[in-house]
Formats: C-alpha cells, structure tokens, sequence
C-alpha cells in the first residue's frame, strides 16, 4: 500500500508536471487574449497523433519528432488564431471566441476520425515501456522524460516571459490591454505569438500524454480539455504559477484516488473544482475581480 | 454613431401572430399528411430540439450567461422518466404524465447548481456548465440507479407502428409550442426586462435595483424544467438510456448553434435555427455513414455563424431589410402589379378568329 | 424629497496606493456641491465608495441620520441615492425606453411607470429617440439618457460623475438647467466635474480633493482664490508621474 501510495505521488507530480505545461499555455491566452481557448484538448490529441504519424511512417524516434511537431503545432495556432479568432470582435466577444473554439475543436475532432479511425492508437519507443526503480516501487521512464521535458519547457517561458522585449509586451498585455496598445505594444501580434506558444506547449503534452495514457483516440479530447479547464479555473485564470500548482496537486489527486476508486477518480478534478469555485468564485489565486465585465 | 438604429419593425405584433397561429396548424396537421414514419419522426426530434432550444434561450440568450451543461437537464429528466417508468410500472400513454415531474425534477437540481455557478464570472460560468456535465456523464456511467454504462431500458408502448409517433408527435408539440408561448410571455415581460439588462451590464443593472441572482436563477430553473422535460419524451421515444448517448458533449454545442443561428435572444430565433438545423442534421446523418462528416460539416456551419453572421439570421435579415428596402420591395411590388393590371393578359374574345 | 449625505474620515487603499486619506465631505439637503481635484484625487473612488461599489477601509458614510457604509449598491440605490458614471453606462442592447424601465418600479403600475420615464425622456430632451437602441446614441446622448433613468427612482441625492465631460457647450447649458431644475424641487446634489466654468457657475459648496483628503471647501468664489488648490493642481502636475 504504502509504495502503491508513493508511487501514486510520483506519477501525479511527474505527470502534473505535462499537465501544468498544457494549462500553462491556457491560461497565458486567457491572460492575453481573454478567452478560454476550449480546442487545447483537441489539440493534445493532435499533437499526439502527429508524434504518432511520424512515429509510425517515418519511424523518427518520439523525441526526435518532437523538432517537427513543437514548430508545426506553434504554426497550426497562428493560423487559426489568425483566421478565427482575430475577426471576432464586439460585445459578444468572449461567448464567440468559446464557441468559434468549440468549433474549431470539432472540425480537428472530425478530420483525426477521417485520417487515423476512431480505434485506439498509443506511442511507444524503448523509454515508454523501460521503467525506473525509485525507491519501492517502478516507474515508466516516459515519466521523467515528460517532466524533463516540462520543466526545459517552463524554463524556455519563464526566460521568454522575464527576459525578453516580447515577454514584457505579453506581460504588459496581460495586465492592461488597452494601456499596451497606447504605448505602442502591437497587441495583435502579441496575441497572435502567444496563441501559437500556447498550441505549441500541446505539442510536448501530446507527445507524453500520447505515450503515458496507453491509448488514445480523437474522443479523447474531451477528458483533456475537461481536466485542463478544471485546472486552469481552479487556479485562477491568468494565474501562471497557480496552474503550476493546481495540476500538480489535481493529478496527484486523482492518482491518489485512483488506488482505491478508480471509477471515480477523474471526478476529483471536477470536484475540486465545483468546492472550490463555491468558496472562492475566482480561483485560489485568482485576481480578477468576480463578475467585473 | 449617428442616425438611429430602431429595434427591428420587420415583424409587427399581429404581422407575427398570424404568422405564428399559420405555423402551428402547418406543424399540427404534418404528421396527417406525411404519415411516413421516418417524417414523423423527424418531426418528433425536430419538435423536442425546437423546445430545448428556446428554453436553453431563455436562460442563455436573454442573460447572457452561456450555459454549455444544459445536457445534464435533459439527461436527469431522461433518467428519471427511466427509473420512474420502470419501478412504477407505467406503461403507453400513462408514462407521459410522468413528463412534468421529470421537468420538475430537472429544475429541482438547476437550484444548488445555479447558485454555485451563477456567481462567477461569465467565462467561468461556461466553464463551470461544463464541469457540471461530465460530473453527470461520469455519475450516470457509474450509478447502479442509473444502469452504469449498460444503461436503462425504458417500457415500448404497443401502439401500432403505422402511427406509433404520432402520440410523440403531439406531445412534443404541446412543449415546443408552451415553450415558445412561454419565451414570448417572458420577452415582453419586466422579468424579461431585467433579464435582458444583466446581459448588458450586470453590475449597472444591480446598482439599480435588480435582483440579479434571484432573476438569473429563475431562468435557469425554468429553462431546466423544460429541458428536462424534453429529455424525458425524447428518452422515451429512442427507448433507451445510455450514458455517453444522454450526456452527449455535442448536444448543448447543437443547441447553441441552432439558437445562435436563428438569433440569440430573440423568441423567433430558436425556432428558426431549430426547424432548419434539426432536419439538416438529421439528414446528413442518414446519409454519411461516419459521424465525422457531420461533425466537421457541424463546426464549419458553426464558424460561418459566428464569423458572418454573429447576430444571427432573423436580426441580420431583419436589419437588411431597412425601411428603405422594404419600400423599394413594395414599390416593385407594387409596380408589377400595376402593369397586370393596366395590361391584363387578353383573353380571346368569344366567336373572333384568334 | 431631500437629504444630506456624509462621508466621515472615509480610507480607502489600493494594495500600495492610498486612493483615500481621512477624506470628510458633506453634500447638504437641497444644495449643489461641486467635488472638484487634479486626476487621481479620488474623485471617483468617493463615489464608488459612498454608493457600495467599493468597500472602505475607514470611515463612515451617513444619509441624513442614516449610517449607510458598506451598504451594497442595490440597497444605496433604494435608500435614495441615484449616481452616473464617469463612462457612460447605459445598457446598449435595450432601447432608451427600456433603459429607463431597469430601474426598479416603486410601487407604481407599469402604465405609470411607463409615462415617468417618458416624461423624464422629455425632461432630458431625447424622447424622439425613445423607441432607439441605447448602444446607437451619441455620447451626449447617452449622458442625457443616463441622468433620466437616475432619477427614474426619485432619488433625494443625486451623484453625477463628470456630466459636462466631453459634451458640447450647448448640451452642457442644457444639462446645467436640468439639474437647477431639478435641484430647485429639493434634491441634493454632488457633482464630480474638471470643467470649472461648470463647477463654479452651477455649485453652492466646492470641495477641493487631493491625493486622497480634502483641502479645501467652501463657496465657489473663495475656492477660487485659494491658494491651497492652486496648488493642488498646479503643484501636483508638476510631479505627475
């Protein structure tokens, strides 16, 4: 029991780590561009099914493809941030981007049915199936690789968003829109860069969650972007470092959970979540006033 | 801004009831005429779409508060019309009566979730809606109550099945067409008022004596029971109760599309999006085999609403036809008419050589 | 229908920033006064915190006897207060008709209802656009729009946030008769305004805000000589950040 226990924890904070990564990505749109962008799900999913792609046509190792997927999904964002979000514009603006979302979401939904069957598809390479012994109990490598990966990844963001002339225009966006067009921050392009970092980061979830879930298939966007949207709300939304530690602290959770219930284990995102919003309407650590237009 | 932009006049009050009263004898006497089981029962689907959209509008449209969850209404009142039916030993036209209760029960559970999810942000509210649905999916896949992911069976009426949907028919009828009364009633009503207000400006309307969660929880309770309601026909029409076929994700994304598509807020424009999506859908799912057909076509239609036509097709139409247009329509009208008039068709005159 | 409101010792900070320092102010029954101060005085943090829309770390707020601190905005609003906006919010969705409808009805049917507010339409001057969505008005209009539907509710006190700001010279003549109209039936006024020709024409009592409290109150002729508020203006900008 107690190395089920320990084992429990380590998958939940390796593996919250790639979860962080994905809500990450959410919740920086959502600061910059104040909408909920519900396709992230999906776009796991096709991120997964490109490592898969290229996994099994070109028989280019999982991390290798990692170099094309990363930029292809960053790209794949741009356009549809650019095709189907920027138009959107007037006092209905939050509810259309959600649903022009939704609607890009069953678009890539259908196309992944038409391209890869409705069967379930995994990623395998000698680090999914190889595991670590730490302490009692064993690991399957894939874990570390994906928290190696998350953590290179959070460094990449923080350094672009503390370092950086572009990551103080997300930062200073982020705050007050309207402020950082007067002093000249081209908001757009902001926008734009920032939607495709947030695709990208999919990318890297996709591949681990591809490799970790032992099965996915296009219907699996759902529990995704259900878990992601939990986690990002939970924390707060804009909360950078709140997702950090909502993901980490849901998936250990249902890992936990899992042990004894595992019927139910995914309703701990839910949960905590519906509790949570009861006591605190905007987040743990959420700023934003509740209700403010 | 200059110039004013009036409310739509394209439909005057007696203008809209007569079209009103024309459509329900059409829709009352279809299944007389298309006794064709595969028409009625686009026709019960259509009816029981057109009912949950108006009421998901009368919520979501009129305060804004988008709710993506409205499914876990239509799945409780399903499951309970299941569970019902079946420990009570209703059979045939007995188990309708069972339909208010099933609302009743819908509406019952709208009030903790209301209060809970009616207090955040909008962009949370649809966020919580969601998480409130697969709470629902996941419990109803593990209930024993609920059947677990075997699902309920739910009692066949031995009615013949030459006109097997006609009782369904009706019924559906009867929901769509109070709903809609209902959504009229409520459009021009203060309630309707405030409801509208809060869409606008929430905390203006507060500051000005609305009682903003009283009157969103109202609406929310009221668009549940007929929700749920048509949840409970339509589970007893199809038979049986499965959890991912009750809870279905793409369920409330096809109630929104339709009430968007008609227009948002309107009482005219669930109808419309309902009467010209639900067929549609219906039939392209004959057609296509695979259901990604359907839903790709599905989210293509939903960009193209709200990428060209945001407001939606009654306002957008209605705005088309600006007063200046519409005199020009009459005057063409009008003109045509005046030269049959002045230049009838000659008939030949009697006994003369043609 | 008439009453004084007061605001005592009221505190108010922003994390680090002190929005209101010790502020005192007194509105009296039936009098006009005018809240006057460089940008960032607190002007409109005041009003949002005598009429709920902030909560005060300090201080009391009083309504004739009546200690309304902390009350929320629908309860300020049914005790008598009414108050506009710096940016005009109205609820552009509705027509101007049904703007004026929001507010709620005291006891009247709605067939009275319905003629006060086309009264008052007419009162303000934009009864032809009655039956106009409130979201195609032009900005005068809107600040005309949202004075009628403040006093739908026949409010003893009236709070107006910067009425003349950005309005043209004849609209704001025409604001200005207004609001002595209104005030010669007895309600109180407190009025948030930079245009001083406003401010020192219109107001019985000016109150001078700066940084947060008061430093200077009294009559519009001796405000304007004061050299206190010369320099809380001119010595202020000086260190504008």
């Amino acid at each position: 029991m107690a190395s089920e226990i320990s084992r429990a924890i380590a998958a939940g904070i390796l593996g919250g780590s790639v979860y962080a990564l994905m809500a990450v990505g959410l919740t920086l749109t959502f600061g910059v561009l104040d909408i909920i962008n519900v396709a992230q799900g999906i776009f796991v999913v096709l991120g997964a099914y490109l490592s898969y792609a290229l996994s099994v046509h070109l028989h280019l190792d999982l991390l290798l493809g990692l170099l094309i997927t990363v930029p292809a999904m960053f790209i794949i964002g741009l356009v549809i941030y650019w095709l189907f979000i920027r138009p959107l514009r007037g006092a209905e603006r939050t509810s259309m981007t959600l649903l022009a979302c939704f609607a890009v979401a069953l678009i890539i939904e259908g196309v992944l049915y038409r391209e890869f069957g409705s069967g379930y598809v995994s990623l395998n390479a000698w680090y999914t199936s190889a595991s670590v012994h730490i302490f009692d109990f064993y690991l399957a490598d894939i874990y570390l690789i994906g928290f190696g990966l998350a953590a290179v990844a959070f460094a990449a963001i923080y350094l672009i968003l503390y370092r950086t002339t572009f990551g103080r225009a997300v930062r200073a966006t982020m705050q007050n829109r309207v402020a950082a067009r007067l002093i000249g921050i081209d908001v757009n392009r902001v926008s734009a860069l920032t939607f495709g970092i947030g695709t990208a980061v999919t990318a890297i979830g996709g591949m681990v969650y591809g490799a970790i879930s032992g099965g996915f298939t296009p219907n699996s966007g759902y529990d995704l972007i259900s878990r992601l949207l939990a986690i990002v709300i939970l924390a707060g939304l804009g909360s950078v470092g709140g997702a950090l530690v909502a993901a980490i602290f849901m998936t250990t959770a249902e890992a936990l959970v899992d042990i004894w219930q595992p019927d139910w284990a995914v309703a701990v995102f839910y949960l905590a979540l519906v509790i949570i919003l009861t006591f605190r309407p905007a987040g743990i650590f959420g700023q934003r006033a509740v209700r403010a237009q | 801004m200059a110039g004013t932009r009036h409310a739509p006049r394209l439909r005057s009050r007696t203008f809209s009831g007569l079209g009103a009263a024309v459509l329900i004898a059409v829709i009352a006497v279809f299944p007389l005429v298309f006794t064709n089981p595969t028409a009625t029962n686009f026709g019960v689907i259509t009816l029981i779409f057109l009912a949950v959209a108006s009421a998901w509008n009368i919520f979501s449209g009129f305060s804004g508060y988008l709710s993506l969850g409205h499914a876990v209404f239509y799945g409780t009142g399903a499951y309970f019309l299941a569970v019902a039916a079946k420990d009570w030993h209703l059979t045939g036209s007995a188990v309708f009566w069972l339909l208010p209760l099933a609302g009743a029960v819908a509406a019952l559970i709208a009030v903790p979730l209301g209060l809970v999810a009616l207090r955040v942000r909008r962009h949370t509210f649809v966020v919580i809606t969601i998480a409130f649905f697969f709470i629902a999916q996941l419990s109803a896949s593990n209930l024993a109550v609920t059947g677990g992911s075997s699902g309920l069976l739910l009692p066949v009426p031995n009615w013949t099945s030459a006109t097997f949907n006609n009782p369904f028919y009706y019924v559906a009828l009867i929901i769509a067409a109070g709903t809609v009364a209902l959504s009229v009633l409520i459009r021009r009503s203060r309630f309707g008022l405030q409801l509208r207000a809060i869409r606008d400006d929430e905390d203006r309307a507060a500051g000005l004596g609305v009682r903003a969660m009283p009157v969103k929880l109202t609406a929310l309770v009221l668009s549940a029971f007929i929700t749920g309601m048509a949840g409970a026909l339509w589970v007893y029409f199809i038979g049986e109760a499965f959890p991912q076929f009750v809870f279905d994700p793409l369920f409330d994304l096809a109630v929104v599309l339709m009430a968007f598509f008609g227009g948002l807020g309107t009482v005219a424009g669930p109808v419309l999006g309902a009467l010209i999506l639900e067929p549609a859908q219906m039939y392209l799912n004959l057609q296509q085999s695979n259901g990604y057909e359907s839903e790709i076509l599905f989210g293509a239609l939903f960009l193209v609403v709200i990428l060209f036509l945001p407001r939606g097709v009654l306002p957008t139409a209605g705005e088309w036809l600006t007063p200046g247009r519409m005199r020009r329509l009459r005057d063409g009208w009008l003109a045509w008419r005046a030269r049959r008039t002045a230049h009838p068709p000659v008939p030949p005159a009697e006994g003369t050589p043609s | 229908m008439t009453a004084t409101l007061r605001a005592e010792g009221v505190s108010k900070s922003f994390g680090g920033l002190q929005a209101l320092a010790d502020c005192s102010l007194t509105a009296q029954a039936g009098r006009i006064t005018g809240l006057i101060g460089p940008n960032g005085s607190g002007k409109t943090t005041l009003f949002n915190a005598i009429t709920g829309y902030e909560r005060i770390d300090s201080g009391q707020v009083y309504l004739d006897e009546q200690r309304i601190t902390g009350a929320s905005p629908q309860r300020v609003f049914s005790l008598g207060v009414g108050r506009t906006f710096q940016l005009t919010r109205i609820f552009p969705r509705l027509t101007v008709l049904e703007n004026m409808l929001v507010p709620a009805n005291r006891g009247r049917s709605t067939r009275e209802h319905r003629e006060r507010a086309m009264d008052l339409l007419a009162f303000t001057g934009i009864a032809s656009h009655a039956r106009a969505l409130a979201g195609t008005l032009s900005y005068g209009q809107r600040k005309l729009l949202e004075l009628a539907y403040v006093l739908v509710a026949d409010p003893a006190v009236v709070l107006l946030d910067e009425p003349a700001g950005g309005v043209n010279p004849s609209l704001i003549h025409h604001i200005t008769d207004r609001i002595r109209e209104l005030n010669a039936a007895g309600r109180t006024f407190l009025i948030v305004e930079h245009n001083m020709e406003f401010v020192m024409g219109l107001c019985h009592q000016v109150t001078v805000l700066d940084s947060g409290s008061v430093v200077a109150s009294g009559p519009p002729e001796v405000i304007r000589t004061d050299p206190r508020v010369l320099d809380a203006y001119l010595g202020t900008e000086a260190d504008d950040a």
